[in-house]
């Protein structure tokens, strides 16, 4: 039998990567199963986009390792590339290139391109192909590069911020196209920082924080670690309501609204109903408040 | 009334005719030229003195200056590259015909350069827009986009004036020369200016006001080669030469320039006022909506991405080929009397028969020339790189040995055919004149190859400065200008062999006449190949970024 984590597509560990005197990666570690989509989440310069350039083998690692598709990102380089595609966050196209030209291009030199789902995808994110590369605004850049990379038949989808200037219809568009992919047992990479759209697609996230892993895992398992907001109208004014584990606690009236320990959400309810529930709301942490905390604790910690 | 509802500014841009800001987008732009604009001045205010004081000191009798002349106006090709001499018995006289179509054109370069890169250029980056949102009224950045090229062109044509009165030349002669310079920049300033209003991209504006510009320079060409001189008059070009500096001047013929400029200044105004932002006359053009067949290997897209610019320096080299080719063999007329420049000639094409010798230094240029050209692609690697253009690339199944090798077989064999059409192009003229086509012909295509060699020598070591120290990429300029000084100044200056052996075109055969030998040739392909290897050996072991 093998060991199933011997079979993730994407396994780097301990990678370090330093520019100078600047340390770009700093013992990041990342892991991504078969067939899962995957959020890579981090501030600007925290370096998502050098861990993708090294698992493409367009960089190589200071130390630590890596493994893609259970290959040596470095040395098997082409022979990997075959089987992934890669969007960048950033995509120049050349001037005088057609975008379906660049499209069939980038396809070819992958080793083939689906051509009936070339042309779904092309009416789908409303593109013209026949513009040339110099004509085509941000956003239709990265069309040109989504459209390459959903038309190919890839084992691994690597998104480094692939929506960037995409309007809010068309990051619809691509997320669907995402699930589509992770129906067809796809596995994705999809670094980002709209936390929004890691929410809506991923099933594990890896957070990262100056070119290291800060946390990973499954979006409910990280949010059993946060806390729940509560918003409450009660019977009666709450007034010395002891309410252990709650945070931010504001009262208006009847009303009161609090952040509560997911730990401690059963016994905060039960406090709330011996005052009387008339109507409540209670909202999950979201993905933003996640990030934010391990934002702050920083924050605090270059303070101290 | 309406008129009293506006604000004073909003009153005063109307009374001011949409030109509210010129003067400050003036300033604006003259201080951003005050690099480029100097440089051109400097330029050919240079070739203006270079060239009088080499009529002053090689050609120091009026017979001498008279024969030089009549070999010169008995020669269809040298009277197509430069008109005829209209005054042949003084050195003015021949140093405005040296100078003048020549001069007049490069002035024309300048003043489309400048136009378009204050409207078109300014346009398509998005700055305009943050000026145009400004207090700036909406012909103002055309107005003083014109006002800065007819700055630069007035301010070159004083300078080239008093440059010529200073080496004693006649002070009518003198201004009449800077004048017929500023009509034509002027002229083009005025046909940049409507190019900028039809073309989306500056690359286009530049490429159409540059091709009037050729043809201009093409009409009076074969105006002044054939018989129909009349058809001059239609070339602004022409209409420098016409105003006949140092050679009875006719002032009247400054009119049509002027004349024309305003003609073309009122089409770009009234386009201005038909066309949105960043809107173009001319609609972009659409490409295919999927690849060509061909299209899938990193040849053809190095193909396809050079393929525009090799086409560019084609013509103009199969142009300068047939203008060497048709010089030749009146070289011994042209220096008739001047054994200065002789010697010169014979010590840079390696001594023999006078013509080849001549054709031998023509080469060896036009080697340096082509160099130029391998540099240029390999510095379009690393454009490609830190544009970002290259990663995808990688990431597909393309190595990047595979790439590299791609694009340096696109500039090796561009190479060869810049440097064959050279040679066959001189050849066949050459051979026309001298009654031995097949013979010239040969010995031409093979003087060309000889060159390439020391070509690819240059273009491997560029190669190398890209791949080992990326960030040292335009070094490979400093390489070429070294071989440039070393092979061009170097004999002259009598610099020590082991100095001038630094350069690969030092151990170039000087053909055709000079003695051939292979092994120098296939050494110098070997340190091609080595320094390729090396290079990519360096490519394979750094970071693309």
């Amino acid at each position: 039998m093998t060991d199933p984590v011997q079979d993730d597509p994407v396994q780097a560990e301990g990678l370090v990567k330093t520019f100078g005197r600047t340390r770009a990666l700093d013992g990041l570690d990342l892991r991504v199963a078969p067939g899962e989509v995957h959020g890579f989440l981090g501030p600007n310069g925290a370096g998502k986009s050098t861990t993708i350039r090294i698992l493409l083998g367009l960089m190589r690692a200071g130390s630590g390792s890596a493994r893609l598709l259970g290959g040596d990102p470095w040395r098997d380089a082409t022979a990997l590339h075959r089987r992934l595609a890669y969007v960048p966050g950033d995509v120049t196209l050349w001037p005088n290139l057609s975008g379906g030209e660049v499209i069939d291009l980038l396809g070819r030199l992958r080793g083939g391109l689906d051509q009936a789902r070339r042309a779904e995808l092309l009416d789908r994110f409303e593109l013209d192909p026949r513009k040339k590369g110099r004509a085509y605004s941000k956003g239709n850049r990265q069309k040109v590069a989504l459209v390459a990379a959903f038309a190919s038949d890839a084992e691994l989808l690597v998104l480094d911020e692939p929506t960037s200037g995409l309007d809010p219809l068309m990051e619809e568009v691509f997320q669907e196209c995402v699930r589509e992919e992770r129906r067809r047992g796809r596995t994705v990479l999809l670094s980002s920082h709209i936390l929004s759209e890691v929410e809506a697609l991923c099933d594990r996230v890896t957070i990262i924080r100056k070119g290291r892993t800060v946390e990973t895992g499954t979006l409910d398992g990280l949010r059993h670690l946060t806390r729940t907001s509560i918003k409450a109208e009660l019977a009666a004014p709450p007034d010395g309501l002891p309410l252990p584990g709650a945070h931010d606690v504001r009262i208006e009236g009847n009303t009161i609204r609090f952040e509560v320990e997911t730990s401690e959400l059963d016994a905060a309810l039960k406090q709330l109903t011996t005052a009387g529930v008339r109507s409540l709301t209670s909202r999950p942490p979201t993905l933003e408040e996640l990030f934010l905390r391990h934002y702050e604790d920083d924050l605090v910690q270059e303070a101290s | 009334m309406t008129t009293a509802a506006l604000r004073p500014t909003a009153r005063a841009a109307r009374r001011e005719g949409g030109l509210t800001g010129t003067g400050r987008l003036l300033k604006l732009w003259l201080r951003r030229d005050r690099v480029m604009a100097p440089c051109w001045m400097y330029g050919l205010t240079a070739l203006v003195a270079g060239t009088v004081y080499s009529f002053k000191n090689e050609y120091d009798t009026p017979e001498a200056l008279a024969n030089f002349a009549r070999g010169i106006n008995g020669n269809p090709s040298t009277r197509a590259m430069y008109g005829p001499v209209l005054d042949s018995g003084t050195v003015g006289g021949l140093s405005a015909w040296r100078v003048g179509a020549v001069g007049a054109a490069f002035t024309a370069v300048m003043c489309v350069l400048l136009v378009v890169r204050h409207t078109r250029a300014e346009e398509e980056t998005g700055r305009l827009e943050l000026v145009g949102a400004a207090a700036v009224g909406r012909r103002a950045p055309l107005t003083a986009a014109l006002l800065t090229a007819g700055t630069a062109a007035g301010v070159l044509a004083a300078v080239v004036a008093a440059v010529m009165i200073l080496f004693g030349m006649p002070v009518a002669g003198s201004v009449a020369l800077g004048l017929s310079w500023f009509g034509a920049g002027a002229v083009f300033a005025g046909v940049a200016a409507v190019t900028a209003q039809l073309a989306e991209t500056s690359r286009l504006a530049n490429g159409l006001a540059f091709g009037a510009l050729g043809t201009a320079y093409l009409v009076r060409g074969i105006a002044d080669a054939g018989s129909a001189h009349w058809v001059s008059w239609l070339s602004p070009i022409g209409w420098a030469q016409r105003v006949r500096p140092c050679a009875d001047e006719q002032w009247a013929v400054l009119l049509l320039p002027l004349a024309a400029t305003a003609a073309l200044v009122a089409v770009a105004y009234a386009l201005t006022e038909r066309r949105d932002l960043g809107a173009g006359v001319l609609a972009p053009s659409l490409g295919p909506a999927s690849a060509a067949p061909s299209l899938r290997s990193p040849l053809a897209l190095a193909w396809r991405l050079q393929r525009g610019a090799l086409a560019g320096w084609a013509a103009a080299f199969g142009i300068y080929g047939f203008a060497i080719g048709g010089v030749a063999d009146g070289v011994g007329d042209l220096v008739n009397g001047s054994e200065a420049v002789l010697d010169d000639i014979r010590k840079l094409g390696g001594g023999g028969d006078l013509a080849d010798a001549f054709l031998a230094t023509a080469m060896s240029l036009m080697a340096l020339f082509t160099a130029a050209y391998a540099v240029q692609t390999v510095m379009r690697m690393r454009a490609e790189e830190s544009a970002g253009r290259l990663e995808p690339l990688l990431a597909t199944a393309v190595g990047r040995a595979r790439w590299a090798v791609a694009n340096l077989a696109v500039t090796a064999a561009g190479t060869a055919v810049l440097l064959l059409l050279t040679g066959f192009s001189a050849g066949l003229v050459h051979g026309a004149r001298t009654g031995d086509v097949d013979g010239r012909l040969v010995r031409q295509l093979g003087a060309a190859l000889a060159q390439l060699p020391s070509v690819w020598v240059i273009a491997a070591v560029a190669f190398l400065l890209f791949a080992a120290l990326p960030r040292a990429t335009s070094a490979g300029w400093g390489v070429l200008a070294a071989c440039l000084f070393l092979g061009q100044v170097g004999p002259l200056l009598d610099l020590p062999q082991a100095v001038l052996d630094v350069s690969p075109f030092t151990h170039t055969p000087k053909l055709p006449g000079g003695d051939f030998s292979a092994t120098p040739l296939i050494a110098l392909t070997a340190v091609a190949v080595a320094v390729t290897a090396a290079g990519l050996l360096a490519l394979r072991r750094r970071d693309i970024a």
